[in-house]
C-alpha cells in the first residue's frame, strides 16, 4: 500500500491505497465522488476527465499515487455556494447534453480549453475537445456551450 | 400556483434532467454501493469457436478476497431455460440454445465461460487469471456467404446449418415489372458491422430481497419492464417479486434494449450467496459482449421506365445474426422489410431476408434497427437510377414521390404510411442548401481540376416507428405487446405526479412529459414530477426503443392527463353549481362561460378532491387516472437531407462541409430536444458512412477491440447541422406526433455516401461502400483511374 495525500474539490484527503489503484477509482470508490465516470479504459472517451493542478487529465489512465501532493477538481467541485460554473450553465442552456454520461468530463475539458485559449475559434474548440466523445449530441450544441461560456454568444 | 401560459407544448422548455447531470450528481448504476456487496468478473473466451475440454475454477477460489466462482455446470439448476429470443421471425427458425455461461462450447470471442465473485473489482478481475480452461479450437466462420456454403464450419453443429431463417415478402407482379422495365439497376451494398458505443458501459447490481425471496435488479437498461419479464422467465422467480430499476442510464442506442447474461448471472449468484452482486462492464467487454449493429449484405434491383418512373424493387438481403440470438436479433432486418420502397409509389415489391449464423458477437438493435439499412439501399439505388438516366437526383425522386396525403395510404410493401408530404421538404432543403449555387460551384471546381472536389448527396426518407400496434407486432411474431401506460395523479396541493412506462436514457422524457401534462392541467412543468424506470413505482410499461416513447408513451400521458382534467371539470361544475357544459378551462382555472367571476382554480378542485368534502354524489375522491394506450398504426416521420462533402482526391479524405436536413415529425413537444435528437441521429449516420466499422479477422478475432481501434468520430470529424421542420400531423394518434429519435440515423448515411460518389463522378466512380474512409476513397479513385472497379 502507498500513501496518497491529495486535495480534491478544496478538501484535503490522505489514504493508503494499492499502488495500482486508478485515480478515477480512488475518486469514485474511496472518496465517493461519483460524478467522474469511466467510459473506455483507454483514455479515448474522456468521460473521466478531471483537473489536476488546473490542467485536464484523464483519471482512468493515471494512478491515484500519481496525484500525490496535487490538487484535483472534479465536476462536483465546480459550483460555488450552489452557483454553477458558467460552463455548467452554458451546457444546460445550449442543450449540450442528452444522456449526460460524458458531460462531467466534457465540462471539465471545456473549462481547461478556455483556460488555455479564452477566445477560441469554432475549429479550435472542436480540436480542443477531440479527446472527449459524446455519442448523443453530435457535438454542435457542445461547441455552442463553449462559445457561450467564452462570452462569444449569449 | 403560478398562472400558466396557454401552452408549454411546442416551447423550448429547458431540460429538467440537466441539473443533476451537469453537477455530477446523477445516479448511474456504477454508483450504487450496498452493504455486503460483492463484485463479479466474467471470464470470456479468447477463441471464436472451441470446445471446452477442461474448466477448473479451484485455483481462483484460493485467491485472497475471492468469495466464489461459478461455471455453467454450477449454475445450470438456476436457469429455467436458455437466454430468451423474443422475436422468432418464422415458424421454422433455427435457434441455438444460448446459456448465460457457455456449457461445452464457445461460439464467439467474448462468450462467457465462468465468473468470479470477490470483495472488489480488482480482485475479481485478477482471479480470472487463475481459472484453468482448455479449449480445443473448432472451425470458424465469420463471413455470411462462406457460412452458407456447403461444407462450411457450422456455428452450431446441432442445427445442421448456418442458415437460421428465410423471411419472404412479395407484393404485386414483380416479375412483370422487371420484364416491362426500360432500365434495371442492380447493386450490392454492404452494411458494415457497427459497435453501438453508449458511453456508459453496461452495469448491473442484483440485490436479494429476503422478505419475499425476490430480487431487485438495478441495471443500465433501456427496457426495465422487458428485463423484468425475461428475468422472471429465466429464473422462475414470479414477476411480482422481481423489481427492475433503470437508474440514470448513459445512452443506449439499442444496445441496452436487451436482456443480457450478466443480468441473470448476477441475480442467480446474489440469491445463492444472499448478498448484493455488482458487475460493471469495461469497454473491451462492451465491444465483445454487448450486441453489435447492422452487418448485412444487400442485393437490390430496381426496375424503371426510361422517364425515370419506378416500376418495381427487389431486395434480397443476408443478415448476420452472430453466434446467438439475443433478445430481438432475427427481427432487426425484418423491421426494414417494409421500408425498401422508401418514399416512392410503385406497384411491385419483393423482399427476402436470410438470417445467417457466424462466429461473431450477436447483432441486435442499433439506432434505426433495420430501417437505416433499408433507407440506405433505396436511396442509393434511386441515385444510381438518376445516373443511369442522366437525370438530376432530386428530379428522379420528385417524379416518384407520393402525392401528399394525410390519411393512411397503402405502400408497395402492403403497410399503411400515415402521412407524407415529400415535395415540401425537398423544396425547402433545396432552397436552404442553395442547390443551384452548389451545382455551379461543383461545375467550376470540376472544370478547374480542383484536387478537392465537391459532392452533393440526397436522401429523401421515411421510416416506420412508434413501435406499437400490439396486434400487428403479434402478427409479426414479435414477443411483446406495443401499448404504453401512464398514470397522472394530482395531489391535494395541486402538484402532479406522472408515472410513465417509457424509460428515458437521454431523450428528455421528464421535461417533455411535464410539458404535455402542464398543458392538460393548467399547471407549470415545475409542478409536475415524472416517475420512470422502476417497476415498483411504474409497474406497467414497455420501455423506450424504436422511437416509440412520444407517439405511444407521450400520448398515453396526454390521455391520462386529460382524464384527470375531465374529472376535475366535473368537480369544478359541482363546486360552482354550474353545468359542466358551461365551464371553460384556461390557465388552470375553470370559469362559467359568460360570468368569469364564477370560477375555481384546478388547485381548488384538487384540494376538494383530496378532502373528498364536495365532490359530486357517487364520485370517488382523488384526482388520478390510468391509461393503457395502444395506437392503431405506426407513425412515419419523413424528411429530405442534403449532405455537402469536400473530398480531397489526393489523400482520399472526406470532410462534411455542410449538412442540411428538413424533417417532419408532426407537432413538436420541445424543439430543443427534437433538434438535439436530429443532431445526434445525423452524427451517428455520418459515423457509419465515413468512420466506423467492427472488423474481425478470419479466425474470428475482433480486431477493433477498443476505442483505440474503432473510429468513433469526435468533434473535429463532424459538421454543424442546418435544420428546419415541416409539420404534418400523424392521423395515428390524437396528438399527431411522430418519433424522432432514429430519423437522423436513417436519413443520413445515404446522403453522405451519395455525396461522396457525386464528388468522385469525374473519375467515373459509381459505387463506394461504407465507411468511406480515406484509404477506401483513395483506392476507389485509383481503381477508377485504372479503368476497373475498386
Amino acid at each position: 500500500m502507498r500513501k496518497v495525500q491529495v486535495k480534491v474539490n478544496g478538501r484535503d484527503f490522505e489514504h493508503e491505497v494499492e499502488p495500482r489503484t486508478l485515480l478515477v477509482h480512488y475518486l469514485r470508490e474511496t472518496l465517493n465522488l461519483t460524478g467522474t465516470m469511466v467510459g473506455c479504459n483507454t483514455s479515448n472517451c474522456g468521460a473521466c476527465t478531471v483537473l489536476m493542478d488546473g490542467e485536464s487529465v484523464k483519471s482512468c489512465t493515471m494512478f491515484a499515487v500519481q496525484a500525490d501532493g496535487r490538487e484535483i477538481t472534479t465536476v462536483q467541485g465546480l459550483a460555488e455556494n450552489g452557483n454553477w460554473h458558467p460552463m455548467q450553465t452554458a451546457f444546460h442552456e445550449q442543450h449540450g447534453l442528452q444522456c449526460g454520461y460524458c458531460t462531467p468530463g466534457m465540462i471539465i475539458a471545456s473549462i481547461s480549453l478556455l483556460q488555455e485559449n479564452p477566445d477560441p475559434s469554432e475549429e479550435e474548440i472542436r480540436e480542443g475537445l477531440e479527446g472527449n466523445y459524446c455519442r448523443c449530441t453530435g457535438y454542435e450544441n457542445i461547441i455552442k456551450a463553449v462559445q457561450q461560456a467564452a462570452g462569444q454568444t449569449s | 400556483m403560478t398562472e400558466a401560459p396557454e401552452r408549454y407544448v411546442g416551447g423550448g422548455v429547458p431540460r429538467k434532467e440537466d441539473p443533476a447531470l451537469v453537477t455530477g450528481r446523477a445516479n448511474w448504476t456504477d454508483n450504487i454501493k450496498l452493504p455486503g456487496m460483492l463484485h463479479m468478473a466474467v471470464l470470456r473466451s479468447p477463441f471464436a469457436h472451441a470446445k471446452i475440454t477442461n474448466l477448473d475454477v479451484s485455483a481462483a477460489l484460493e485467491q485472497p478476497g475471492v468469495a466464489a466462482a461459478f461455471t455453467a455446470e454450477d449454475l445450470a439448476d438456476d436457469w429455467a431455460g436458455p437466454m430468451p429470443c423474443a422475436w422468432p421471425v418464422t415458424e421454422d427458425i433455427r435457434m441455438p440454445d444460448h446459456w448465460p455461461l457457455a456449457k461445452d462450447e464457445v461460439n464467439f470471442m467474448g462468450d462467457a465461460v465462468a465468473v468470479v465473485i470477490a470483495d472488489d473489482r480488482y480482485t475479481a478481475q485478477d482471479a480470472l487469471e487463475f481459472i484453468e480452461v482448455d479449449y480445443e479450437p473448432l472451425g470458424v466462420v465469420v463471413d455470411m456467404e462462406e457460412a452458407l456454403k456447403e461444407g462450411s464450419p457450422l456455428v452450431h453443429e446441432d442445427l445442421e446449418s448456418n442458415e437460421s431463417f428465410v423471411w419472404p415478402l412479395e407484393v404485386g407482379d414483380v416479375e412483370g415489372a422487371f420484364d416491362q422495365a426500360d432500365v434495371v439497376v442492380k447493386e450490392r451494398y454492404i452494411q458494415q458491422r457497427l459497435i453501438p458505443n453508449a458511453i456508459e458501459p453496461r452495469a448491473v447490481v442484483a440485490q436479494p430481497e429476503p422478505t419475499n425471496d425476490g430480487i431487485t435488479l438495478y441495471t443500465a437498461t433501456q427496457v426495465p419492464h422487458i428485463v423484468r419479464l425475461m428475468l422472471s422467465a429465466g429464473t422462475g422467480i414470479p414477476d411480482q417479486r422481481v423489481r427492475v430499476v433503470a437508474p440514470d442510464v448513459g445512452g443506449g442506442f439499442g444496445s441496452k434494449l436487451n436482456f443480457y447474461a450478466e443480468e441473470i448471472l448476477a441475480t442467480n449468484i446474489a440469491r445463492r450467496l444472499s448478498v448484493p452482486i455488482k458487475w460493471v462492464e469495461d469497454r473491451s467487454e462492451n465491444y465483445m459482449a454487448t450486441i453489435h449493429g447492422r452487418d448485412q449484405i444487400q442485393d437490390i434491383e430496381l426496375a424503371a421506365t426510361s422517364e425515370g418512373r419506378i416500376l418495381g424493387v427487389r431486395a434480397n438481403i443476408m443478415a448476420d445474426m452472430g453466434a446467438y440470438m439475443q433478445l430481438v436479433t432475427p427481427g432487426i432486418p425484418i423491421l426494414g422489410a417494409f421500408m425498401y420502397c422508401g418514399v416512392y409509389q410503385f406497384g411491385a415489391y419483393s423482399f427476402t431476408c436470410t438470417g445467417v449464423f457466424t462466429n461473431k458477437t450477436p447483432t441486435d438493435a442499433y439506432r434505426g434497427a433495420g430501417r437505416p439499412e433499408a433507407a440506405y439501399a433505396i436511396e442509393r439505388i434511386v441515385n444510381s437510377l438518376a445516373r443511369e438516366l442522366n437525370m438530376d437526383p432530386a428530379e428522379v425522386r420528385r417524379k416518384n414521390f407520393y402525392e401528399p396525403f394525410d390519411e393512411p395510404t397503402t405502400t408497395p410493401a402492403g403497410i399503411q404510411y400515415d402521412s407524407l408530404n415529400l415535395p415540401i421538404v425537398l423544396d425547402r432543403v433545396l432552397e436552404m442548401a442553395d442547390y443551384e449555387g452548389l451545382r455551379e460551384e461543383q461545375r467550376r471546381r470540376r472544370e478547374e481540376g480542383d484536387p478537392v472536389q465537391l459532392g452533393i448527396g440526397f436522401s429523401t426518407y421515411t421510416e416506420i416507428c412508434g413501435l406499437a400496434p400490439s396486434q400487428v407486432l403479434a402478427s409479426l411474431r414479435y414477443g411483446a405487446p406495443g401499448w404504453e401506460s401512464a398514470t397522472v395523479r394530482m395531489f391535494g396541493s395541486g402538484k402532479v405526479e406522472v408515472v410513465t412506462g417509457t424509460s428515458p436514457h437521454g431523450q428528455g422524457h421528464v421535461t417533455s412529459w411535464s410539458q404535455i401534462t402542464a398543458d392538460a392541467l393548467g399547471v407549470t412543468p415545475d409542478d409536475v414530477e415524472v416517475i420512470h424506470g422502476d417497476t415498483a413505482t411504474s409497474p406497467h410499461g414497455l420501455d423506450t426503443y424504436g422511437s416509440r416513447s412520444l407517439p405511444v408513451g407521450g400520448v398515453a400521458v396526454h390521455l391520462a392527463a386529460n382524464k384527470v382534467a375531465d374529472k376535475a371539470k366535473k368537480i369544478a361544475a359541482h363546486m360552482l353549481e354550474a353545468s359542466e357544459d358551461d365551464l371553460e378551462f384556461e390557465g388552470g382555472r375553470f370559469s362559467v362561460a359568460g360570468s368569469p367571476d364564477q370560477n375555481v382554480t384546478i388547485k381548488d378542485v384538487a384540494s376538494t378532491a383530496f378532502w373528498g368534502t364536495n365532490v359530486p354524489e357517487g364520485m370517488e375522491p382523488g384526482l388520478t387516472a390510468d391509461t393503457f394506450y395502444d395506437p392503431p398504426n405506426f407513425v412515419f416521420p419523413f424528411g429530405a437531407h442534403i449532405c455537402v462533402v469536400e473530398v480531397d482526391t489526393e489523400t482520399g479524405k472526406t470532410r462534411v462541409r455542410d449538412y442540411f436536413g428538413v424533417d417532419d415529425c408532426g407537432p413538436v413537444i420541445n424543439p430543443i430536444i427534437v433538434d438535439g435528437q436530429v443532431h445526434g441521429g445525423i452524427a451517428q449516420g455520418i459515423a457509419q458512412a465515413l468512420y466506423e466499422e467492427a472488423i474481425y479477422d478470419e479466425d474470428g478475432m475482433l480486431v477493433t477491440g477498443s476505442m483505440v481501434d474503432y473510429m468513433i468520430p469526435g468533434a473535429p470529424e463532424l459538421p454543424n447541422y442546418t435544420l428546419d421542420r415541416t409539420v404534418t400531423p400523424s392521423p395515428t394518434n390524437p396528438m399527431g406526433v411522430k418519433g424522432i429519435g432514429e430519423a437522423g440515423t436513417i436519413g443520413s448515411p445515404p446522403a453522405v455516401i451519395n455525396a461522396v460518389i457525386d464528388a468522385l463522378e469525374p473519375f467515373g466512380v459509381t459505387h463506394i461502400d461504407m465507411p468511406a474512409s480515406p484509404m477506401r476513397v483513395w483506392e476507389t479513385i485509383q481503381a477508377a483511374k485504372n479503368g476497373g472497379d475498386a
